[in-house]
């Protein structure tokens, strides 16, 4: 199939291009579907850094399209400037090196932030609800 | 299903000189994390290295191993 008869592929490629920072994530920021992406919009939000998100549960063909364009399996994926950061493991470890603020261009980056924990906590809250 | 002694062996097996501490994060047999230390990740940005590991398991991410949480240690 070529590009031009892949919709989906090509949104995505558009709301990467199209947007400074870009987090696709089960379910919202306001109602994460999955811990891993709770925790990764968690250290966006300690940042106080604004994004788009984008939640990739309603349609099973967007985690398909967003996989093969990043090369990347698994879910959160944040963007910065049109490039693939990381999931929940990357972003949390950069924001507490600082790194996740240098490359986000915010203050915050003397490696002095804490991962923040997710509400209730616990290994047991996380879920896969694909 | 996978467990961890198994991601632990086929991670160890698939990237040369590596070790792998694996542990099954929810004891639900779905949800690993594991640190790993090899010299195959020299001069690899994280990324990259989370691609080498994930690339072991292929389709089985996201489907049996609904979650591999890592980190990579370059030694």
């Amino acid at each position: 199939m070529n590009e031009q008869d892949n919709p989906i592929r090509e949104a995505i490629r558009g709301a990467i291009a199209g947007n400074e920072v870009i987090l696709f994530m089960k379910g919202t920021p306001e109602a994460p579907a999955c811990g891993f992406s709770a925790r990764t919009v968690g250290a966006l939000q300690s940042l106080e850094v604004p994004f788009a998100a984008v939640d990739i549960l309603p349609d099973p063909r967007i985690r398909q399209e967003l996989s093969e364009l990043s090369q990347w399996p698994t879910i959160p994926q944040l963007f910065v400037h049109g490039e693939l950061v990381g999931g929940c493991d990357i972003v949390l470890e950069m924001l507490e090196s600082g790194e996740l603020a240098d490359v986000l261009g915010v203050a915050g980056g003397d490696g002095a932030v804490e991962a923040p924990a997710v509400a209730g906590g616990g290994a047991l809250q996380i879920e896969n609800r694909l | 299903m996978p467990d961890a002694a198994n991601i632990k062996e086929r991670i160890e097996a698939g990237i040369p000189g590596s070790q792998a501490e694996v542990e099954d994060w929810t004891g639900g047999g779905d949800h690993f994390r594991a640190t790993v230390t090899s010299p195959a990740f020299a001069g690899l940005s994280r990324i990259e290295q989370h691609r080498l590991v994930y690339g072991i398991f292929g389709e089985e991410i996201g489907g049996p191993i609904h979650a591999l949480s890592l980190t990579t240690i370059s030694e």
